[in-house]
């Protein structure tokens, strides 16, 4: 038994997503435990230089498959190169980050190889279980008020990651070896998939994020249905202005259109650990506080003072926030002058 | 000139109410009882999205459900909004399922209905939001997929483009009909449920399916056919030793920065 933990080494553009190196500190953990190899799979045009980034952080093993073919990502056939190269190989586990490439790729090559998968963990552990070594993967469910385990009967064992749960892995250079995948078998795939019912990937278009993207912010202010008596959200980005903070938001407050959805923080949102974390008018319903509960300073304003935020939070004001949003704002901009 | 469509609904807790589903101590299960229930938001757009199609080529549009004999309700709501026929596959050998046994279980009812050129879905559901379930259909029927779908354009009658979005940024892609397209809340607003639908939906009943029904394969469905299991379900509330600032609102704004300044919140 190969006992190998790999990881989806999820790039774009010829750049590693930051969620690829914090698989691999998890997996160095679980990798450590059961006595194998850390590997990870790296699909791409040109990906070598990227193959040897993952070794600076303490990959053992690369399996790569590089070709002009695969620079633009393709449902069908990376679903069909990883199965292949999956059960050739037959890894112990296998972690993805919970990207939206992920989120679809994970799912397919699960039904594929007709093995688990569990969604966005939170946690990922070795345990003995009936005499075996299994890995026990740790959801939140029903909104972040429940916490699953749950195992896995067959092999390969794989998870999703959410990105920004786990940090990034401190630099550990190891010599790693990389296993280029055979270009036939490339070229076979390529061919197997024509005939069939097919999508075709025809353009990517990176669009640079006008605001810093969310899981890298070091200070956050999200804002929910309580911003209702304001009637927009312009305070909270007056006060985001002011901190030099990222705007996000309570599903209801993409409902009613304050922002967009990939701002919306907790279960079906983002999941962010900041340095400081502002919740406005967010009474703290757990698949909201689920994607905040991990930020250093949590510091809540709701009206409402037995609001579950506050149970959570390390600072909390009550009042209207019609009051004390300008106050906030108000003392922060002079403190900063 | 006809496209036909699948759109598979899931019924699930009004996540509104998620906080007061609770724990048996004894028993370690989940006791939903008296939750109230809703159509996936995401599946109404994914419904909403067939009927538009539909309205441009004509073609049929078939709701398809697994769960509870109480899914009906969601169903029924679908057919109200316009859909043509509606199944329900319920069976209690169908119960605890994971997302494979669940997606292995809609590809047999897909399948048992017969002809279809696309089949849409949400992009994820509020109770569970694994995303999964769609892109497992679609390996199920040997069919591709995309995910996160935000805009379905047609060229031809088999021929789309699809714009799905990516955390920085868009992909399309070229898509050839049959597929499976997962659509996120973005690409359109669900109509709401008229009079006159609910009156012309009564004359159509949902068909309930059961396990022999679909063909399906004892040791594939369930609880028993689901690679995955519960180990154990923990109740989890997260807590802090916060401080609750006090005095008027000058004064409790005054405190709560000077705490985090010591706390070294203030970078």
């Amino acid at each position: 038994m190969s006992q190998e933990v790999w990881i989806f080494a999820e790039q774009s553009q010829g750049k590693l997503l930051p969620v690829s190196l914090e698989l691999l500190a998890k997996g160095q953990e679980l990798s450590y435990r059961l006595g194998g190899k850390l590997a990870a799979i790296l699909v791409g045009g040109e990906v070598r230089k990227l193959a040897f980034e993952l070794m600076d952080y303490g990959c053992e093993k690369v399996y790569m498959a590089e070709d002009p073919q695969l620079s633009l990502y393709q449902g069908d056939f990376y679903a069909d190169l990883l199965a292949r190269l999956i059960s050739e190989n037959k890894p112990e586990i296998v972690l993805w980050g919970a990207t939206i490439i992920g989120r679809e790729l994970a799912p397919w090559v699960a039904a594929k190889l007709k093995t688990g998968l569990t969604a966005h963990c939170t946690d990922l552990y070795i345990e003995e279980i009936d005499e075996e070594p299994r890995l026990v993967q740790v959801v939140s469910g029903w909104g972040g008020n429940m916490s699953l385990q749950i195992v896995c009967n067959t092999n390969p064992q794989m998870a999703t990651v959410k990105p920004g749960l786990m940090a990034k892995p401190p630099q550990r250079k190891v010599t790693g070896e990389i296993i280029p995948i055979d270009v036939d078998i490339i070229k076979n795939v390529v061919a197997g998939r024509m005939g069939q019912s097919r999508a075709e990937t025809v353009e990517i278009t990176e669009e640079e994020p006008e605001v810093t993207p969310l899981e890298e912010a070091e200070v956050v202010i999200a804002g929910g249905w309580g911003l209702n008596s304001l009637g927009d959200f312009q305070l909270v980005e007056q006060l985001a202005q002011v901190l030099g903070g990222a705007v996000a938001g309570t599903r209801p407050a993409f409902d009613k259109g304050w922002i967009t959805e990939s701002r919306i923080i907790g279960q079906s949102g983002k999941i962010v650990s900041p340095k400081l974390f502002i919740s406005l008018g967010a009474s703290g319903a757990p698949q909201f506080t689920t994607g905040l509960e991990k930020s250093q300073i949590i510091l809540a304003v709701d009206q409402n003072p037995k609001a579950p935020i506050f149970e959570i939070a390390d600072i909390g004001i009550v009042g209207s926030l019609q009051i004390i949003l300008p106050l906030l704002i108000k003392e922060l901009k002079q403190k900063r002058l | 000139m006809a496209v036909d469509i699948i759109v598979c609904i899931k019924q699930v807790p009004n996540p509104e109410h998620f906080s007061k589903i609770s724990l048996d101590p004894v028993t370690k299960t989940i006791n939903r009882e008296g939750i109230p229930v809703i159509t996936n938001p995401w599946d109404k757009n994914a419904l909403e999205e067939g009927l538009r199609i539909r309205e441009r080529f004509s073609g049929k549009v078939v709701v398809l459900s697994m769960g509870p004999p109480q899914t009906r309700k969601s169903l029924e709501e679908a057919l109200a909004m316009g859909a043509d026929e509606a199944f329900l596959l319920c069976d209690r050998a169908f119960a605890a399922a994971d997302t494979l046994a669940t997606a292995y279980t809609l590809a047999r009812g897909i399948q048992k209905i017969g002809h279809f050129d696309l089949v849409l879905c949400g992009n994820e559901t509020v109770d569970s939001g694994t995303g999964q379930v769609g892109p497992q259909i679609a390996q199920f029927l040997s069919i591709t997929c995309v995910t996160n779908v935000k805009e379905i354009t047609f060229q031809e009658e088999r021929k789309l483009i699809v714009k799905r979005a990516l955390e920085s940024g868009h992909m399309k892609v070229k898509v050839e009909l049959p597929a499976l397209l997962a659509v996120g809340q973005e690409i359109n607003k669900p109509r709401l449920i008229t009079a006159f639908g609910i009156m012309q939906a009564a004359e159509r009943e949902p068909r309930v399916w059961g396990c022999e029904d679909i063909g399906a394969e004892r040791d594939s469905i369930g609880g028993e056919g689901s690679p995955t299991r519960v180990l154990e379900t923990l109740e989890h509330r997260p807590k802090r030793k916060g401080k609750i600032m006090t005095g008027s609102p000058e004064e409790m704004v005054k405190k709560a920065i000077e705490r985090l300044r010591e706390m070294g919140g203030l970078i």
